[in-house]
């Protein structure tokens, strides 16, 4: 990016030559016909308009005059927002480190002592596993295979049910895991009775969990009332289970988000006048109420965009011949973004989002220390 | 980890290990857009093995140069959009503020 290059330009007083019309919308609109969508490529290469005397450079103030950020609709489970100014392989790489590379607590070791359920023991595990815990994953630490459980990688649930009840079943749903923040209270086998040593349990934690000012008076919970088994009468559930901090690249447990997706702001627009009959049935057709009519003065009736976000490219609109398509021009605006993020429960949504755009920070300064 | 750039220093392939279309694909965009480069482009050698090989052909700079400094570019533009995006939803709560904070206020009417 050479500033003198610009500043040479400023100083010539030549302005900076824009495309032509119908390149500039090739350039910023993926066209979606009623086959196929044609220029989906965004046009990154610098001096792909050189012959034009275009520069197609991207200088970072260029950049932060257009970029601009606008939230739609927050919540502590879910957030949408725009994002505009971006191109899509950044926002696609945010997607991805959203899903795979944002750490997250899952259960991962499962000790049973008791089982006596219609739920094999693995498929239990595999069930315990996928239950979100509500705690921010950022105050542990990675437990690796040589290193001991304790305080500050691991968190143990106890799962004690056993339906006492002729005639009924009962549900052992996620509210039934209990936090113990001392740690695992299940004993290792000692060799013998007359050992006077304290006995030794799954963990070693070296205080108690609750201690610590981040969970005093605020216990570590998991997201409530999902089913995890349901015992007949007489069957029985005890097991303990450890929590460890892992990225849902290795197992989709550790994902932080229900899901994550973006999808390019939609724009229709009306090429012709549509009026009288024929806007009566573009408005009918579009099953996401697009358009709408307007009255003009003299009684006609006239179609209008009136809802273009709402469009979801079922080409409706353009389909059935009598030459749809050369009216209506369905397009995507390919550099304007509509992002959700549904958040699982860990950390409230714009949190995540924030520490994603710092990973790709991370990757980039591992680049840069690996080249040097 | 810069390969195949013996004599000439402008064109060389990088090899980045544990990484996957999340970087590479994003760098790839940040260094089309510098114009001293006339080539780039990337690639998996093997889905099942976390490496990528990414391509730089310049104008004359040494290509591990203009690596670099596309990486400070895309951490710089890492920076600005966790900015305002932070702003963006201080924003939108002051506007509209959280639904438990309105019924305090109506209690307190």
């Amino acid at each position: 990016m050479s500033d003198s290059d610009s500043e040479a330009m400023a100083d010539a007083g030549v302005e900076n030559p824009k495309l032509p019309p119908h390149l500039e919308l090739r350039r910023t609109r993926v066209l979606c016909k009623a086959d196929a969508p044609t220029s989906t490529d965004t046009v990154q290469y610098s001096g792909a308009y050189a012959s034009l005397g275009v520069d197609n450079s991207l200088r970072f103030d260029d950049f932060r005059n257009n970029f601009r950020v606008q939230v739609n609709r927050i919540s502590h489970e879910d957030m949408e927002f725009d994002m505009v100014g971006v191109d899509p392989s950044i926002a696609n790489a945010l997607r991805r480190i959203l899903l795979a590379e944002l750490p997250t607590m899952a259960i991962e070791k499962v000790l049973i002592a008791n089982n006596t359920s219609v739920v094999q023991d693995e498929v239990l595990a595999h069930r315990l596993g996928l239950i979100p815990i509500k705690v921010d994953p950022r105050l542990f630490d990675y437990l690796s295979e040589n290193d001991t459980s304790n305080e500050k990688n691991t968190i143990v649930f106890k799962l004690h049910v056993r339906c006492a009840e002729r005639g009924q079943r009962l549900t052992a749903t996620s509210n039934e895991l209990t936090w113990l923040p001392k740690g695992s209270e299940l004993l290792k086998t000692s060799e013998s009775l007359t050992s006077t040593s304290k006995p030794e349990t799954y963990t070693s934690f070296t205080c108690s969990q609750d201690s610590m000012p981040e969970f005093a008076g605020n216990p570590i919970s998991v997201y409530p009332d999902i089913i995890i088994a349901k015992l007949g009468f007489g069957q029985e559930i005890e097991l303990e289970a450890h929590a460890v901090k892992g990225v849902g690249k290795t197992h989709a447990k550790w994902s932080p988000v229900a899901t994550c997706w973006y999808r390019m702001l939609p724009e229709v627009v009306l090429t012709e006048e549509i009026e009288g009959k024929k806007a009566e049935l573009l408005k009918q057709k579009c099953p996401a109420n697009v358009f709408e009519i307007e009255d003009l003065a003299d009684g006609r009736k006239r179609a209008t965009v009136a809802r273009p976000r709402a469009c979801t490219l079922c080409r409706e609109c353009i389909r059935d011949g009598d030459d749809w398509e050369k009216r209506v021009s369905l397009r995507r605006v390919k550099d304007h973004f509509i992002f959700t993020i549904e958040s699982t429960g860990a950390l409230p949504p714009e949190v995540l989002f924030t520490e994603a755009v710092k990973i790709l920070e991370d990757k980039c300064e591992r680049v840069i220390s690996d080249l040097s | 980890m810069e390969h195949a750039s013996f004599g000439d220093q402008r064109n060389a392939t990088f090899a980045l290990a544990e990484e996957d279309h999340t970087l590479a694909n994003a760098l790839r965009f940040t260094l089309n857009q510098d114009p001293r480069v006339i080539f780039c482009g990337y690639s998996i050698p093997h889905p099942s093995e976390a490496r990528v090989n990414v391509r730089v052909q310049t104008t004359g700079d040494p290509a591990r140069e203009v690596l670099k400094d596309t990486c400070q570019d895309l951490m710089l533009t890492c920076q600005h959009i966790r900015g305002t995006f932070d702003n963006a939803v201080k924003d939108f709560r002051m506007k509209n503020p959280p639904d438990d904070l309105t019924s305090q206020e109506m209690d307190s009417d």
